[in-house]
């Protein structure tokens, strides 16, 4: 029978965040020839979002607008979904492993009695099974795993799988444009969304992320990160040794309690390397260490490490990239 | 005040995985509570301090898990229920379907667990249980406070901050900075032996037939490919420096 699957894309300041692209691609890695992918966009003032997404290979893109999705609300989102759930019956539903995604996926997932396998790294296709692969213990073990029944639903972390691509024969995916009922009665109210993140790169999403341990010191110790972070486009994050010492956001910590990173390359200045950390960023695809101690476990997993005080090597580091970048 | 606390037995998240017969070997591993359910353990009780009311902690779990729901006692819940999962299957939804069937039976005002677990980490069973029991949810809080049937929360949005009111009954998880836990103290580990401890299994709550079974099942578990030490580089901090430029640019597109 052929199957109908169903992204959830999630944007950001008006722009398809890359993991939207990650899920529809792993949607397409378990879809078979001919079978329909759909999108779903939630919020406000939506066509620009719509025709961008109407280029990548989807049967229907479906913008549902309205007041109450301005902003993200579990109740309202469930909501807006239910009625195109209900009409599309999707066998599949995609969605990034992120704030979002984390928190709708399940609830979704609960109104379709369906299974959900989280935090997805990879797919695997063989014999006519679909085996998803993830994390457990924040990467320390790998496990696979399969749906019994459909629909299922699945959360991408990521930075892991590869984004989807624009259709090459230029053609474009219908777009279907939806209003969400003004609900009176939402229990769920948000009053405001302070921006602390605006303009800056999400740390799950970075492909270089420079971070920071007790050996930063003072959170005014994470100024030269935040420099050569910002030169490189890249986010800073800390382990959890900085953030309990109060140098920084718990936002920013990386390790088995935080977030999982794996961006291209890793930069841990002053991290001593604490399993808990490691198992944070050990996916990462280079790691480069910076600490005075040539003692600290982090180089023994780092490709390159700098036996140095960081607040010397990390502003030359600086200057080496602003000279050759400049070239 | 009637707070539900869902918690689970983790490993240490300093401890190492080893893998024995294709499991994950528990010889001599240190047990703890999921770090981010310590955190909704004790913002339960610090609203039963301020508004009165009772907490009960819930754990779904082989027989150790009994140790973690003695821990959330002793730190000053008032009841424990342990749900045996011998016979639950390792899935979430029938994990929330098990747990949603404990809480019918025990109607509260709020049903607090932590944004996710630190071994398996799905971040499902929580929201699950909400949507089982009707009640709306928000994950991932850094604040709670509860005025009358309102509940208002600042929720952490990957470094966002979303302040967010939600009327009661409702269902939140914790992030890490919504509290710092307080350690059990001798006479409150005292205390919690005497504190009610309720058990149950899956035949105990009608789960026994089909209508639970799992959506989803492990195929392998495999660890991952170990990292080596790379290289440390040579000369003065100067020259590492522009060395290590020179091959990140080799090596990766990124810069």
């Amino acid at each position: 029978m052929s199957k109908t699957y169903l992204i959830v894309a999630e944007h950001r300041d008006g722009k398809l965040r890359r993991v939207a692209l990650e899920a529809l691609r792993a949607a397409a890695d378990c879809a078979d020839a001919g079978e329909e992918i759909h999108a779903a966009l939630l919020g406000e003032g939506l066509d620009g979002l719509a025709a961008e997404l109407a280029t990548y290979p989807l049967a229907q893109v479906h913008a549902i607008e309205g007041e109450a999705l301005r902003f993200y609300n579990p109740e309202a989102y469930i909501r807006a979904l239910v009625p195109l759930l209900e009409s599309l019956r999707p066998d599949g539903l995609f969605l990034g492993h992120t704030a979002i995604g984390r928190d709708l996926a399940p609830a979704l997932a609960a109104r379709l009695s369906a299974g959900q396998i989280s935090d997805v790294t990879a797919i695997e296709r063989k014999d006519g099974d679909t085996v998803f692969v993830r994390p457990l213990y924040a990467g320390k073990a790998i496990e696979r795993r399969t749906f019994s029944a459909f629909p299922q639903v699945v959360t991408v972390r990521p930075n892991n799988l590869p984004a989807a691509e624009p259709r090459a024969d230029g053609g474009t995916a219908d777009i279907v444009k939806l209003t969400a009922t003004p609900e009176a009665d939402l229990r769920t109210v948000v009053r405001e969304v302070v921006r602390k993140t605006a303009g800056k790169i999400d740390l799950t999403e970075a492909k270089i992320v420079v971070a920071g341990g007790r050996g930063v010191k003072s959170a005014e110790g994470f100024k030269p990160l935040e420099e050569l972070a910002g030169m490189l486009g890249g986010a800073v994050g800390a382990s959890r040794g900085a953030c309990d010492a109060g140098y920084c956001d718990y936002g920013l910590q990386i390790g088995q309690t935080g977030k999982v990173v794996t961006p291209e390359i890793y930069i841990a200045c002053g991290i001593s390397g604490a399993i808990q950390h490691l198992a944070g960023m050990s996916g990462s695809r280079i790691i480069v260490a910076i600490n005075k101690d040539p003692e600290a476990p982090i180089f023994g997993i780092a490709d390159y490490g700098i036996v140095g005080d960081l607040f010397e090597v990390v502003p030359l580091l600086t200057q080496a990239f602003r000279k050759a970048l400049a070239k | 005040m009637n707070i539900a606390v869902l918690l689970k037995q983790t490993f240490d998240t300093e401890e190492r995985i080893v893998l024995s017969d294709g499991k994950v070997a528990e010889e001599g591993v240190k047990f703890v509570v999921n770090p981010y359910d310590e955190y909704a353990i004790e913002e339960a009780i610090r609203l039963k301090e301020a508004h009165g009311g009772q907490v009960t902690a819930l754990s779904l779990g082989p027989a150790r898990a009994a140790e973690a729901l003695r821990t959330a006692l002793a730190m000053g819940a008032d009841e424990a229920i342990w749900i045996d999962d011998a016979g639950i299957p390792q899935d979430e939804f029938a994990a929330a379907e098990a747990i949603a069937a404990v809480l019918r039976q025990h109607p509260c005002d709020l049903v607090l667990g932590g944004s996710f677990s630190v071994d398996t980490g799905g971040a499902q069973v929580a929201v699950r249980v909400a949507a089982a029991l009707g009640l709306p949810h928000v994950t991932s809080i850094t604040k709670l406070t509860v005025d009358g049937g309102t509940a208002s929360v600042e929720r952490d949005a990957e470094g966002d901050l979303e302040r967010i009111d939600v009327t009661l009954p409702a269902l939140f998880t914790a992030q890490q900075g919504l509290n710092e836990p307080r350690y059990p103290s001798l006479p409150g580990i005292m205390k919690a032996k005497k504190k009610p401890f309720k058990s149950f299994a899956a035949e105990d709550l009608g789960l026994a037939d089909g209508g639970n079974s799992a959506r989803t099942a492990r195929v392998s578990l495999s660890l991952p490919k170990g990292r080596q030490a790379g290289q440390l580089l040579q000369g003065d901090l100067q020259e590492q420096a522009e060395t290590l430029v020179g091959l990140l640019r080799a090596g990766s597109k990124s810069i």
